[in-house]
């Protein structure tokens, strides 16, 4: 399985093509939201390309990961906050 | 500790000007290095096309960016004056300081959104955003896209995500059809624009087109499930999957107004060689002006001579650049935003999606500043890249000053740069 990495959201193990990132693996999943906002509203990514932050996530046990910016790697861990 | 780094040149933005600033700087034996903050080099137009190596243009950059000694600092953001000529940077692996002699910058630029109720929605996304998100493997196959907003950016990215398998349900412009028509004449002087326009529009034949129209809500609970259009007096209703909106993009110009660049109507003031105002630093692409692909190589070529002191080469480029200029400036025109999409946003709809901030919260202040000293707006960690463009539209508010960090970086990364 050269072409696809393995990792986990929110426990969840699933497969996703190599080169991915980690907001595509998140939507795969099937979460819709990716965080709530401060007054609880339900999220997801708005610009794509690192600007607005929507799609905060924790990665390894890092919080606050733009997942838009990063690519999926194998083993890693991905928590949403939704 | 930072790992330091020592460059001649130093381009920030891994994008079209970047990439061309990089290559002609390199090409006369320069040492260079590239930071960009996305995962691979290309910026967000040639967003993951690096390996693959697909549009022709696209393709004879990167080759030209592959066959030199180009340093890439992918993943990594400035985010500080460390001293002169030195720059504070973060990756997933720690702290860099860069030291230039040369620094271009080519930070690129991002989309205006204009706030609406229910924008903040799950699948509301942005024109550019949707086909990043497609370009990074978002599944956009079999989906229902309705694309709304204003530019040829829209037929663009709906050309290109019904290739990817995506249902086009409806491309809605906001300019009335009366001055497109007047562009659409005036692309006569700019011939390969027009064939670009009719290519676009054969790869999106079916798709229905509306003028003077645009989202004024949005349904859907737990994400979008249809969209509520405007044209006139008309309201109709489109269900669909995602709603693209792009209301113009906006030049990043942070970086160097905190390098104490001149700033002007927005974008970043150069001289015929790309050169700002501060010395040794120069800015290519969407930061002087928004002007597409081919004037943000233009520009970064020029830059890139100008550094190398090919000033011969750089002036032979300068017809090419007043060409692509004068089609922005027509293209700005004919595209300005309609008065009445201010009337979109109600009291109620939140402008600041960080600290959830309302219209009617901030229509309490008189400024930006008034409003963030009492609302936090623009606090977050966006710091206003997306209100203070629909600000600015909505209400008129000037941009804030730029401080530090320029974006949210890791305690141990301050810590390093104030201990170097």
């Amino acid at each position: 399985m050269r072409d696809l990495v393995q990792l986990t959201v929110n426990g969840t193990s699933l497969r996703v093509a190599r080169g991915s990132t980690v907001a595509a693996a998140v939507v795969i999943a099937g979460r819709c939201g990716f965080r709530r906002s401060v007054t609880g509203d339900l999220r997801a990514p708005l610009c794509g390309m690192g600007i607005c932050y929507e799609c905060r996530v924790t990665i390894n046990g890092v919080a606050q990961c733009r997942s838009c910016q990063i690519v999926c790697d194998d083993g890693m861990e991905v928590v949403t906050s939704e | 500790m930072s790992r330091h780094r020592k460059l001649e040149v130093l381009v920030v933005g891994g994008g079209p000007a970047g990439i061309a600033a990089a290559v002609r700087a390199a090409e006369a034996g320069l040492q260079v290095g590239i930071v960009d903050d996305n995962p691979s080099v290309g910026g967000q137009i040639w967003r993951g096309e690096a390996s693959k190596q697909s549009s022709s243009l696209s393709g004879e950059w990167f080759q030209r960016f592959s066959s030199n000694k180009i340093e890439l600092f992918s993943g990594t953001r400035i985010f500080e004056i460390d001293s002169e000529h030195a720059l504070a940077a973060e990756n997933a692996s720690g702290t860099y300081e860069f030291h230039y002699e040369k620094l271009v910058l080519a930070t690129g630029a991002r989309e205006r959104f204009l706030p609406f109720p229910g924008w903040t929605l799950p699948n509301v996304v942005g024109v550019g955003a949707l086909q990043a998100l497609a370009k990074s493997g978002v599944p956009i196959k079999g989906r229902k896209v309705v694309i709304a907003g204003t530019g040829p950016l829209l037929l663009a990215v709906g050309a290109h995500l019904k290739e990817y398998g995506a249902e086009i349900c409806l491309i809605a412009e906001q300019a009335p059809i009366g001055k497109l028509i007047r562009f659409g004449t005036a692309l006569f002087r700019t011939p390969s624009k027009i064939s670009e326009g009719i290519a676009f529009r054969r790869r999106l034949a079916g798709v229905p087109i509306v003028t003077n129209s645009w989202p004024v809500s949005v349904q859907g609970s737990c994400k979008l499930e249809s969209v509520t259009m405007r044209s006139g007096n008309k309201k109709w209703q489109v269900r669909c999957d995602y709603l693209a909106c792009g209301f113009h993009l906006v030049p990043n110009t942070e970086l160097a107004t905190l390098l104490g660049c001149k700033i002007e109507d927005g974008v970043v003031v150069v001289d015929s060689l790309q050169q700002t105002n501060r010395d040794s630093i120069y800015c290519a692409g969407e930061p002087t002006g928004v002007g597409g692909v081919e004037l943000s190589l233009v520009e970064g070529e020029i830059a890139g001579f100008a550094i190398a002191g090919k000033i011969e080469a750089a002036q032979r480029l300068f017809p090419l650049r007043t060409k692509y200029r004068n089609f922005a400036e027509r293209m700005e025109r004919a595209f300005a935003l309609n008065p009445k999409l201010r009337d979109a946003a109600l009291p109620e709809t939140f402008i600041c999606r960080c600290e959830d901030v309302s219209l009617e919260r901030l229509r309490e202040h008189s400024s930006w500043r008034s409003a963030k000293l009492h609302t936090r707006c623009g606090m977050g960690p966006c710091q206003g890249r997306v209100c203070g463009p629909a600000l600015q539209f909505l209400l008129g508010w000037a941009p804030e000053s730029v401080r530090p960090p320029l974006s949210p970086v890791r305690v141990e990364s301050l810590a390093a740069s104030v201990e170097d």
